[in-house]
């Protein structure tokens, strides 16, 4: 009970500074809006006004998920991993025979990864995509579509696309999730906390890299499908790996420790974004869905989060044991 | 009663189809105004309907009708209700035998009572390999008796992965319904042009992207 009271506060702490921060970004893009002449809104206050409000969205759902505890955050993530995996599968190759292999993935493989989250169940959550679903969905495919004629067009292509969608989407979002199935010995069940560490500590760590990226940023990284800069993630990461050492006291992790895995965590991240960045470029589009106001779609909001997160829970399994 | 029953099951058709497909409309070639218009679209699964449905303004859909086979809508009471009620289905029978109306004509006196018709030219539910297949002559027909309405092209993207012909659950992937410039049928222009032209202004939305 005391160390409930404790995650709380903490993270009712954590809340007044978010919604603190987005007071003083909403009062500045108000400000610029105001002293910007009546006619011809200017699109970039406008744009920047609208990912602020998005923002106050997800800080609210979020710490709402949060305070609820485990099963809130597991259907946050359930939900955002559905409408993730709806805008990926929306842009790969797929046919008639896939069919029931979708259902599948969205009806019975995405429900059962969650509900083994909420089990606990870190040896059947950890092998049902990377081995029954990626095992069994292919065999419904080749029986509904192998019966014609002609052979069965781009099934290898079809069936990686798909697999690689439950992969992302599912997969790796749930092991943010996940990470309140972790028994930190000293750390009782404050796991929600490093929930908001990591999600945090990428998200800021995105943020500085795309402001300091715009202003300073000259090597490009990955020019044909990105515009980040080694500048600007060299920043970000500095920023992440500062944050990540300041917020040492909502990890199980000692001061060096919490650094080094925001660095981590923050670098996947970045990873994430580029091979995010060069399927969108290869698939022609500019952002994966619409449903968030000014920032595109679920998974554009996800990627870094999405790539760090399994490999931030090994690593902290792996370290501090669990 | 009836009338209030078909507009909650209207509303929750939509609701159901934008919480699946998340729905959005591109209105590319016009803008959604209350101006009278044919809107014709791809057919390749019952979920069609409800698609255009959800996305047209709700100004807009109180005073548009689809066009529905009569053949397949009136066969039951619950059919019936929906395409009806709901859709406030212009009915037609597909079968010429069967017909006791001309169906042009049925569309033509929709128009001039004010509505906007959806009308789906392919005359089914397209079960082949091709994006679209040959337009029945009903969209021609239309457009010589009304050539002053605009007749707007709308591809519905992505509803032959959501619902193929012939299955039963939707998969829930995302949909947009694209709205293209207007088509008129020219003076003197034969039936198989226009169509054609019809068709190609159709093809022409579809977004392109490396999908089989």
């Amino acid at each position: 009970m005391e160390m409930m009271d404790e995650t709380s506060s903490g993270l009712l702490f954590l809340f007044a500074a978010c919604c603190g921060l987005l007071v003083l970004a909403t009062l500045i893009g108000e400000v610029l809006r105001a002293r910007l002449p009546r006619t011809g809104a200017h699109l970039v206050v406008e744009t920047y006004l609208t990912r602020v409000n998005s923002w106050w969205g997800m800080v609210f759902l979020f710490s709402l998920a949060l305070l609820i505890g485990p099963v809130g955050i597991i259907l946050l993530f359930a939900f955002c991993s559905m409408a993730a995996m709806r805008e990926f599968l929306t842009l790969t190759t797929k046919s008639k025979a896939d069919h029931w292999s979708l259902i599948a993935a969205f009806y019975v493989i995405l429900p059962l990864q969650y509900f083994l989250i909420w089990l606990g169940e870190v040896g059947l959550f950890s092998t049902l995509i990377p081995v029954y679903a990626y095992l069994m969905l292919p065999i419904l495919s080749v029986l509904r579509g192998g019966n014609k004629q002609t052979a069965d067009k781009d099934f290898l292509a079809r069936i990686s696309e798909t697999q690689w969608g439950l992969m992302i989407c599912v997969f790796c979002a749930s092991f943010i999730p996940a990470l309140v199935t972790l028994d930190i010995p000293g750390y009782g069940d404050r796991a929600p906390m490093l929930i908001a560490w990591l999600v945090f500590v990428i998200q800021m760590g995105d943020l500085m890299e795309y402001f300091t990226g715009r202003k300073f940023g000259k090597r490009k990284v990955a020019a044909a499908v990105s515009p980040k800069t080694l500048e600007g993630i060299g920043c970000g990461a500095a920023f992440a790996a500062g944050l990540g050492l300041l917020l040492t006291w909502m990890t199980p992790f000692s001061p060096l420790m919490a650094m080094v895995m925001a660095l981590i965590a923050y670098m996947i991240g970045v990873g994430g974004s580029l091979v995010m960045a060069a399927i969108k470029s290869d698939r022609g589009i500019k952002n994966w869905g619409h449903l968030i106001p000014g920032q595109g779609g679920f998974v554009d909001q996800l990627d870094s989060v999405v790539f760090a997160a399994p490999i931030f829970f090994h690593l902290t399994r792996y370290l501090y044991g669990g | 009663m009836r009338r209030f029953a078909a507009s909650i099951v209207g509303k929750l058709l939509s609701l159901f189809a934008q919480i699946l497909t998340a729905v959005r409309a591109d209105w590319r070639g016009i803008e959604p105004v209350a101006k009278q218009r044919v809107y014709y679209a791809n057919h390749t699964s019952n979920a069609d309907l409800p698609l255009i449905w959800a996305v047209l303004p709700a100004a807009i859909r109180r005073d548009t009708r689809a066009v529905a086979a009569a053949d397949y809508w009136l066969k039951n009471k619950l059919r019936a209700f929906i395409g009806r009620d709901v859709f406030q289905g212009v009915m037609v029978d597909r079968r010429a035998e069967h017909r006791t109306e001309d169906p042009i004509a049925k569309i033509v006196q929709a128009l001039d009572e004010g509505s906007s018709i959806i009308i789906f030219p392919e005359g089914g539910r397209n079960r082949s390999e091709d994006p679209l297949m040959p337009f029945k002559s009903g969209l021609y027909n239309i457009a010589k008796e009304r050539p002053e309405v605009d007749l707007v092209p709308c591809w519905i993207d992505n509803i032959s992965h959501i619902m193929p012909t012939g299955e039963v659950i939707p998969v829930p992937l995302a949909c947009t319904v694209i709205f293209g410039a207007p088509v008129h049928v020219k003076e003197g222009e034969e039936i198989g042009p226009f169509l054609q032209r019809a068709s190609d202004a159709l093809l022409e939305l579809i977004p392109n992207r490396g999908s089989a």
